[in-house]
């Protein structure tokens, strides 16, 4: 996503996270794990996904979302991908 | 040699339906997240988190899926006020029967009482339901069927691998009916309804035996495909999202139930919409998910006569189907 920096990207995730599931925006950082750091399941990712899609514009599906293990692997992949 | 080819009559036209009364039944054994815990890795909370259910019913070997039709069924002619007399079709919604043969709506139609009756199943699996109902009222509309009883029932029991986590901590036993007939003011909305075969990889049975899911992929179909479906039933009957009094999802997983609600209100949806939430105590119970809520619902006082509300259910196909009904 050549228009948007890895930081906006990361701000818009660190939203999302804390709409879907309850973690403070400025705890998500890049080395966090979503499951064993910010305690999030399998289901909240897929809702984290799909918010996801609809502002960076990227498609998440289920077998790319099973590799985003940290916050920087979703960032990567929304600059990447968007 | 004149012919003069033969006319058929046309059927006296029913111009609307309603729901006449409702029933249902769970199992009597309680299953609690504890108990399920022995046999899987799992515990109370991570249950209650990713599905919301604290416990769920299992019916016993001797507890047919035919036998809580009976029952649910009967219970809803009470409530209706009819007899058996009065009924003259059946449809069970269902997809668990034990075997393909025989189908269960004529064995529950003889043993209710209901002579001669048009008996069939439909599967559409958990939006069995909502489609039984658009069904039923379309046949009474075009003078097929009169008074019909219609009925989802499961015993997903019997499909469980009992050490699969995916599956075993989410599926129940149960069975919900309503009776249907027609009526002077319409208080059945038209069926939406469809499908996404291509996706049908995502719930079926694994060999014949055990109930195969994909979570993710099924709950992200839920949480974004079925509240638009819901918002079409709404269009359909000529009413707004704020015209619902009462949201009645198939019970899938109460994350995906407070989903649709939140996109239903997001959409103009009201916040004092009440939300089905049978889920909790009876689990996911398929077609029979929807009637036992309504019915639930009622016996605790939270809905009444006359409210507005939006039926949706959706499943394995997969399937989906919902409409807007005035409560009985």
């Amino acid at each position: 996503m050549a228009d948007v920096s890895n930081e906006e990207i990361l701000k818009g995730l660190g939203e999302i996270v804390e709409e879907v599931a309850g973690v403070a925006a400025d705890d998500v950082s890049l080395e966090k794990s979503f499951v064993d750091d910010l305690d999030i399941d399998s289901l909240s990712m897929v809702e984290i996904a799909v918010q996801a899609e609809d502002k960076f514009g990227v498609k998440i599906p289920d077998d790319e979302l099973a590799n985003l293990k940290t916050v920087n692997d979703a960032v990567e992949y929304v600059s990447k991908n968007g | 040699m004149t012919s003069t080819r033969p006319t058929l009559r046309l059927n006296p036209v029913v111009a609307a339906t309603r729901i006449l009364g409702v029933g249902s039944v769970r199992p009597e054994r309680v299953v609690t997240n504890d108990e399920l815990a022995q046999t899987m890795d799992t515990n109370d909370e991570w249950i209650r988190e990713r599905v919301g259910i604290i416990e769920r019913r299992f019916a016993g070997e001797d507890e047919k899926l035919v036998d809580m039709a009976v029952t649910a069924g009967s219970k809803a002619l009470a409530d209706s006020g009819l007899a058996p007399s009065d009924i003259d079709s059946v449809i069970v919604a269902n997809c668990t029967m034990p075997s393909p043969i025989p189908n269960a709506a004529a064995q529950v139609a003889d043993r209710i009482g209901i002579a001669a009756s048009g008996a069939f199943d439909l599967n559409a699996a958990c939006a069995g339901f909502c489609y039984a109902l658009g069904v039923a009222s379309d046949l009474i509309k075009a003078g097929s069927a009169g008074r019909t009883l219609v009925i989802g029932a499961e015993k997903l029991s019997d499909w469980l691998d009992k050490t699969d986590r995916s599956t075993a901590i989410i599926f129940a036993d149960a069975a919900g009916a309503a009776v249907v007939g027609p009526a002077e003011q319409p208080e059945i909305g038209p069926v939406v309804w469809g499908s996404a075969g291509d996706l049908v990889d995502t719930i079926y049975m694994r060999e014949h035996k055990y109930l195969y899911q994909e979570g993710q992929a099924v709950f992200r179909w839920a949480t974004t495909q079925i509240a638009p479906i819901a918002l079409r039933a709404i269009e359909a009957a000529g009413l707004q999202p704020a015209d619902i009094d009462v949201l009645i999802p198939h019970q899938a997983n109460l994350r995906i139930v407070e989903a649709i609600a939140k996109r239903l209100r997001a959409s103009g949806g009201r916040a004092d919409m009440v939300v089905a939430d049978d889920i909790i105590y009876s689990g996911n119970t398929s077609s029979a998910s929807i009637p036992m809520a309504l019915d639930h619902m009622r016996a605790a006082g939270r809905v009444h006569r006359g409210d507005v509300a939006l039926l949706v259910g959706f499943g394995a196909g997969l399937s989906y189907a919902g409409q807007v009904v005035i409560l009985p």
